[in-house]
């Protein structure tokens, strides 16, 4: 029993949660505005992760990223980079799984904000880009508050995915929900019950403070 | 001089419809666009400002084209230097007032403008209030005050009033005549109240169903004709009270309330709200200079 799972958990979370709210901000922000006709195909596959089965995913990450593959190998021999049971796999793979978490909120809060902000700022000759910075993301503070939320928890709760393509290497893929699966089989109940708790009561800390917070209740410490 | 030849598509609440207006403004002038909703008033305006892209047609201000579906030119709305209330007022919910105002300052403008607009427009005190805190006329203000930051030639306002009750929308009407001669303004107004019209625009246009029906000056299109009355005057009926035999109806003419004696018979039909004229024939008024 060691802390080492769990800091390997909130590690992969934050990271995961760092790049993907880069990521996410353009992407809802086409899903939102875009009358393209590839759209709904875009928004099936953003949203493909939640039906999904973990597994189906890792498997084809396994695949791809593996060195006997072209991809994979071209990875390995023109940037050095391993993805297969690597921390920096378990983040690309973490990203695409926890997708569909922090794209919907902020979709919607771009859809939900009056057209006529964003055409206000553009009269004002302002560029799409400023209006963006400016107008829209201080206007959607609590769907990028759930959607950072969300996806942390997500990745947090992560297991298929990175039993598939993670393995369980201590330090750098062996993440908590993997731990708990290892303590199990070899019948240690105790140290499970050790992991399973923290999780448990972090990640229910985490989703009542979004309530709360866009619920109103602390609505004097969030502005 | 603004003309507009456009053609659009719109997909409105009954099914499609063309919006096919061919339409010259003079610099300088107020002119309103007049007409039911859903007959393609706010889409013109924002096919004027680049917000809404016509399927073809051109429109050119002073010299220079802004869209032209033949040489495919589109200039985008960031380019028009328009200034635009819009019908919600748009105001920035999380700025308070002077950081809406300051937001709208195009690069390198100098910060003198905000004062000038504060002052114009009266809104000192309410200067670091957030939009929610501000009633529907201070938001308008707010929202007129920020249209003006970035010294527009052309104003768009679509139906800036019809929220506020009559006497701050009066109040309203004044500082929309003051800032439109102040800063040499051409005005496009949305309006659908008479009174309003009257008293604010030089030239009217009618749409019905997406192509302009009249044009003409208010007087033209509103007032009837046939009329043979050497005074009438456009009003807007406010109180009618019976007493003794006869009712008195209130009717606002512009700023003024005027009592008018009519009988039964004459307001059975008419009801607070209503539009109407009041017309005085054969009879002897009197002229004298004001000071």
């Amino acid at each position: 029993m060691t802390w080492e799972p769990l800091l390997l958990t909130f590690k992969l979370a934050l990271v995961t949660t760092i790049l993907l709210f880069v990521v996410a901000i353009p992407l809802a922000y086409w899903l939102a505005f875009s009358k393209s006709r590839i759209k709904p195909v875009i928004e099936t596959l953003v949203s493909m992760p939640l039906v999904l089965p973990p597994t189906v995913l890792g498997f084809y990450f396994l695949i791809a990223f593996s060195p006997n593959n072209s991809f994979g190998n071209w990875l390995d021999s023109f940037l050095g980079i391993k993805l297969v049971f690597s921390f920096t796999g378990l983040v690309i793979a973490s990203i695409i799984y926890s997708l569909p978490f922090m794209v919907h909120p902020i979709q919607s809060g771009f859809s939900s904000i009056s057209s006529t902000l964003k055409d206000a700022s553009y009269v004002m000759g302002k560029s799409k880009f400023n209006t963006l910075i400016n107008i829209l993301l201080p206007n959607i503070k609590p769907s990028l508050l759930t959607g950072i939320i969300l996806a942390f928890a997500h990745t947090v709760g992560e297991f298929g995915v990175v039993l598939m393509i993670g393995g369980s290497i201590p330090g750098s893929t062996k993440v908590a929900s993997i731990a708990i699966y290892d303590e199990v089989e070899a019948l240690n109940y105790g140290a499970a019950n050790f992991y399973s708790l923290v999780l448990f009561g972090v990640t229910f800390s985490i989703l009542l403070l979004v309530y709360l917070i866009n619920g109103g209740y602390l609505k004097r410490f969030w502005k | 001089m603004i003309h507009i030849n456009i053609e659009k598509k719109l997909k409105a609440a009954q099914g499609d419809m063309l919006l096919n207006v061919d339409i010259k403004i003079k610099k300088g002038q107020l002119v309103t666009l007049y007409g039911e909703s859903g007959a393609g008033k706010t889409s013109t305006l924002k096919i004027l400002s680049g917000l809404l892209k016509a399927d073809k047609g051109n429109i050119t201000v002073g010299n220079k084209s802004w869209f032209n579906s033949d040489t495919k030119i589109n200039s985008a709305p960031q380019k028009r230097n328009i200034g635009y209330v819009f019908q919600d007022y748009a105001l920035f919910p999380h700025m308070t007032v002077l950081q809406n105002l300051e937001y709208a300052l195009v690069k390198n403008q100098s910060k003198d403008i905000i004062s000038e607009v504060l002052e114009i427009m009266e809104l000192g005190s309410l200067k670091d209030r957030k939009p929610e805190t501000l009633s529907g006329g201070q938001k308008q203000r707010v929202a007129l005050a920020r249209a003006l930051v970035q010294k527009p030639e052309i104003l768009l306002l679509d139906e800036p009033l019809s929220a506020l009750d009559i006497k701050i929308r009066l109040k309203l009407q004044d500082y929309l005549l003051k800032v439109h001669k102040k800063y040499n303004l051409t005005t496009i107004l949305i309006s659908h109240d008479i009174g309003e019209i009257h008293k604010l625009s030089d030239w009217v246009f009618v749409l019905k169903n997406g192509v302009i029906e009249k044009m003409g000056t208010p007087t033209e299109i509103f007032i009837n004709k046939k009329l043979s009355g050497k005074f009438k005057f456009k009003g807007e009926v406010l109180k009618i009270e019976k007493e003794e035999i006869v009712y008195v109806v209130s009717v606002l003419i512009f700023n003024d309330v005027v009592k008018i004696i009519a009988q039964e018979s004459e307001v059975k039909n008419l009801n607070p709200g209503d539009n109407v004229i009041v017309a005085s024939k054969a009879f002897n008024p009197i002229i004298y200079k004001i000071e």
